[in-house]
């Protein structure tokens, strides 16, 4: 059956660290940052640190690294870009997923909660393993395929409108904040390709140069990796692109009963 | 719960064995089977509520007219198809274990066979005026 509980070492273990704010800071804010290392054999646990507002940058990803800046290098996260279009520093900031780097600590009412993409096997603190997930990625074949020969000398060339299909789709940065918002990825990431995978399968069924949309659709036809989603739209609510994943795997619906029936 | 330690994290699981290539079929039914209840569910409701009363006589003689008995049977068709294909949903969801999965359908298919076998030859008994035991 489905887990609805945590495995007995993966409980929050209620022995986290507090870190005070610096003296004299009039505003003050508690980041509960969850904490988990696969060295020291504990359960994972709650380190609240409380940082100055009026001393640090606006955004959740300015507060995580002046933590780890200047109070507790052990933090680990990931990030890059640092402007919402790497998707390294996804992560579950006040109980919805979202990138740390375009989410405002004044978004939040009270503590910021930290926590790891849920449902995510943990490599470190607020580093789950992509795995799975960029296998999946993979699997779809998110590159153009054709099978007529190559125009000499130029590219394959797109109509402006052809293009357009291609707008709330060609934006995915592949964060996965939408498919482990996703209850049916809970349950079935082993067979479910998720909304993110569903979303970029969809982007080349659209795209007018791609030839392979019939071998496409037959990879997709599977009451697992595809038909798992139920409309829950988790995803398009959490997506921090403003993209609807549950549009794209509608779409992909369409196109089966279009070439069924 | 899968992580590069098993299998089914390398391309190899991802790709695993490969699509049924089937799911449209059951996803069109559900919708088809979806609206067929809608209508044929508001006409039932509608028609009980029109009945001058609900005693046993006047329901039975209703329901016994064959523009009657013939949409309650495609009632019955519809909705019991739609609660086979609902739960089996619900059972690929939740249901992890192979066998367990295979013995749940299984038990789904015979009891949506054998409540939908008892509603139809019920209505049937009413219409053709057998038996009321």
């Amino acid at each position: 059956m489905a887990e609805f509980t945590l495995p007995a070492n993966s409980k929050i273990n209620g022995k986290g660290k507090s870190y005070p704010a610096p003296n004299g800071a009039t505003r003050v804010r508690t980041f509960k940052i969850y904490r988990w290392s696969p060295d020291d054999g504990q359960n994972p646990r709650y380190d609240s640190y409380a940082l100055d507002l009026d001393d640090c940058g606006p955004m959740v990803l300015d507060a995580l690294i002046k933590i780890k800046s200047e109070i507790d290098p052990t933090l680990t996260f990931r990030r890059s870009c640092r402007e919402g279009i790497c998707g390294s520093c996804a992560m579950n900031i006040d109980g919805a997923n979202t990138l740390a780097c375009t989410m405002a600590i004044n978004d939040v009412k009270g503590d910021v909660t930290i926590t790891p993409l849920p449902h995510m096997e943990v490599v470190k603190d607020l580093v789950p393993d992509m795995t799975h997930f960029y296998a999946q990625y993979a699997s779809i074949k998110p590159w153009l395929q054709t099978v007529s020969p190559e125009p000499a000398l130029k590219e394959r060339v797109q109509s402006p409108d052809d293009r357009a299909k291609l707008d709330g789709l060609y934006e995915c940065i592949l964060c996965a904040c939408c498919s482990t918002a996703c209850p049916s990825y809970w349950w079935n990431s082993d067979r479910f390709l998720g909304p993110a995978i569903l979303l970029q399968a969809y982007r080349w069924l659209a795209d007018s140069r791609d030839e392979m949309t019939g071998e496409r659709l037959d990879a997709l036809e599977d009451p697992f990796r595809l038909y798992r989603c139920h409309t829950i739209m988790n995803c398009a609510t959490v997506c921090p692109k403003g993209l609807n994943p549950a549009k794209a795997i509608a779409e992909i619906k369409k196109l089966m009963v279009a070439r069924a029936i | 719960m899968t992580s590069k330690f098993t299998s089914a994290s390398t391309i190899k699981g991802v790709r695993g064995l490969g699509a049924a290539r089937s799911g449209v079929h059951h996803w069109w039914m559900q919708r088809v089977t979806a609206a067929g209840n809608l209508l044929l569910m508001a006409w039932f409701i509608i028609s009980l509520i029109l009945l001058p009363d609900l005693s046993f006589e006047s329901v039975t003689a209703w329901v016994a007219r064959p523009l009657v008995a013939i949409p309650l049977l495609l009632l019955i068709l519809s909705s019991f198809w739609h609660a086979r294909l609902g739960v089996q949903v619900v059972l690929e969801d939740y249901v992890h274990t192979e066998g367990m999965k295979l013995l749940a359908t299984l038990a789904l298919n015979f009891f949506i066979l054998g409540t939908a076998a008892v509603a139809i030859f019920s209505l049937l008994s009413i219409a053709f005026g057998g038996p009321r035991a």
